[in-house]
């Protein structure tokens, strides 16, 4: 197990040091940074010194590496549209988005894993064929328009909950639903598929030949084979969630990393998009990992093997 | 004996065809199954409108998707009290025909998936076709690729890209097309892995046929029926981006009519004329319904007998 999660933490260290250079590229492709930074009405021999001030006139791979440094030293430097540190931003915003996430996800799992499985248990029934439509909906559900539809529903005509802003908890509503609908089809499909599977399997059939009851061999027996790619796509469904989470935040106004990123965009502020862009890869590829680690801890198959 | 031979046999009769004892030929199999598959049929047959609503969209209508008519502005859809017959889905904000802008956006929307998946397909299967095929130090290098795609915030990158390009429609399809080849790529590694220890790949190898003539030849004609489902996915998956993106801002640019940008331009309205943001949205979620159904149909039908 261990040379596996060696490979495998060597392949992610790898991935992070990649992306990194993709979004320090990324950086500038947006633009003369120098130009960018001395303002519209500097000389040329203005932008010339910023350049040399900032390093801009050394080679690419130095910029990269002195990038790099101030960037493990938590240095990502400064938002050309407020002239505020990005990690400050980054670190004012984090947390709506990480709530935003997690919730969304929890609500996902919560409707898509009971589902899952009363589906499977229950083949071609009208609950399953009910569940699969659900899933073709909500896949086919453009995220942004369902947000709108529910603030005209929920906000404006039945005026229950709030629809922009992140001030309180009733606040993330909306946005939950709306997010977390988008992962829903697929949580549950993996819910449903592993187990039918496991449903299927020799392991069970001898479960119920021993006369287990029907309750035991469902959830100790069968959901908890099943379960298992459902670990790992609850990881990486995180991991998107928090780059996704960029359109419902700008429907809600929700003043997470995707709102700000968005913005940043739109005010060609690219040291905090850039930052944000590998921020955001660097959890994601985080977070794939820690799925390895749970799925060889939970699973004895790639634990001993 | 399989259902579908079974149900072969018992429509024997009907057919009057009383001597014939030859199993059904693959492709009336197939017919039979694609006819009695009613997600196929609708998806198909939705698909297949927009189509032609798209190609035949200037023979549809009377107006022009950007003539702007101010004194026509925010009339309601027919159905509603205020509604006109001259102006079937109402007009938007600036008096353009409704129903004009959501049948030129079909265009958009088409173009978009179709173009999308295209290039990310050309670029996932040959990713794809030479890790799974090759193996080794290639198939690493091809994972690692595939790692560095999944990691990336897709639909971020894919908006600075568009605000350092330009969101021309070309634009918007060439940064789609880079965001969705990762599927394709798995797939087709993991089906080429399968086939090249296959009888007849190993039967090529021994009468000594070229790699490029096994890959093109053998391999690839078999991974297509995959190819085709993962591209009828991700085409609605780029119609999704492309919409959020162009609802955003960050993608397609007014006046174009882009359904996204549509229920963008409505949402100001959205309070008093939810008709600007259902309309456009319904346009989308159907067409991305009908995409995706016909992809699964297409798995179903094309799946090895038995397998249903």
């Amino acid at each position: 197990m261990l040379r596996f999660l060696i490979h495998r933490a060597m392949i992610a260290v790898l991935v992070a040091l990649t992306v990194s250079i993709i979004g320090f590229a990324l950086l500038r492709l947006s633009g003369d940074l120098a130009s960018a930074l001395a303002g519209d009405t500097a000389k040329p021999e203005q932008i010339a010194q910023v350049a040399h001030l900032y390093g801009l006139d050394r080679p690419l791979y130095i910029q990269y590496l002195n990038w790099a440094d101030k960037a493990l030293h938590g240095d990502l430097g400064r938002s050309l549209f407020s002239n505020e540190p990005v990690s400050f931003l980054i670190g004012q915003r984090i947390g709506v988005t990480i709530q935003l996430s997690l919730m969304s996800l929890i609500f996902a799992l919560v409707i898509a894993i009971p589902l899952g499985v009363i589906a499977a248990t229950r083949p071609n029934s009208w609950i399953d064929r009910a569940a699969l439509a659900f899933s073709v909906f909500g896949q086919a559900m453009p995220s942004f328009w369902f947000g709108l539809l529910l603030i005209i529903i929920f906000g404006v005509t039945l005026r229950w909950l709030p629809i922009s802003g992140s001030a309180s908890f009733a606040h993330f509503i909306l946005p939950t639903v709306t997010l977390g609908t988008s992962v829903m089809p697929a949580i549950m499909r993996l819910t449903r598929t592993g187990m039918l599977d496991a449903l299927d399997s020799d392991y069970i059939r001898m479960a119920r030949a021993k006369g287990l009851s029907a309750g035991s061999v469902l959830f100790k027996h069968a959901l908890r084979n099943a379960i298992l790619p459902v670990v790992s796509l609850s990881a990486v469904s995180l991991g998107f969630l928090l780059g996704g989470s960029v359109i419902v935040e700008s429907v809600f106004a929700l003043n997470g990393i995707g709102f700000l990123a968005f913005q940043s965009i739109l005010r060609t502020d690219f040291p905090v998009v850039q930052s944000i862009v590998v921020f955001v890869s660097f959890v994601y590829i985080f977070l794939t990992l820690l799925s390895d680690v749970i799925n060889a801890y939970l699973d004895p198959r790639i634990r001993l093997g | 004996m399989t259902s579908i031979e079974h149900r072969a046999a018992l429509s024997l009769p009907r057919t009057g065809a009383a001597i014939e004892v030859e199993a059904p030929s693959p492709r009336l199999v197939m017919r039979r199954r694609a006819l009695s598959h009613p997600g196929f049929l609708f998806g198909a047959v939705v698909m297949l409108l927009t189509i032609l609503v798209a190609i035949f969209a200037p023979l549809l209508t009377s107006y022009d998707p950007y003539a702007q008519d101010l004194t026509q502005r925010l009339i309601p859809p027919v159905w509603s009290a205020k509604g006109s017959w001259a102006h079937l889905l109402g007009t938007d904000g600036l008096g353009r025909d409704y129903l004009t802008r959501l049948i030129y956006g079909a265009r958009i929307s088409l173009i978009v998936g179709f173009g999308a998946a295209a290039i990310a397909g050309l670029i996932g299967a040959s990713l794809g076709l030479i890790g799974g095929y090759f193996g080794g130090r290639a198939d690493a290098f091809v994972m690692y690729v595939v790692n560095v795609k999944l990691a990336m915030p897709g639909i971020l990158v894919a908006l600075s890209l568009i605000s350092v390009f330009g969101g021309s429609v070309t634009m918007v399809v060439a940064i789609l097309g880079l965001l969705f080849w990762d599927r394709f790529a798995v797939v087709t590694r993991s089906v080429t892995q399968q086939i090249r220890v296959s009888d007849y790949v190993t039967a090529a190898e021994a009468v000594g046929a070229s790699r490029t003539r096994i890959i093109l030849g053998e391999i690839l004609p078999n991974v297509m029926n995959h190819v085709i489902v993962i591209a009828s996915l991700e085409m609605a998956s780029a119609i999704l981006v492309e919409a959020a993106l162009s609802f955003l801002g960050l993608g397609i640019r007014p006046p174009t009519p882009s359904w996204g940008l549509m229920i963008s331009e409505g949402r100001n309205f959205m309070f008093f004329q939810p008709y600007l943001v259902a309309i456009p949205g319904i346009a989308i979620f159907v067409l991305v319904i009908a995409i995706n159904m016909l992809g699964d149909g297409v798995r179903d039908i094309t799946a090895p007998e038995g397998r249903n």
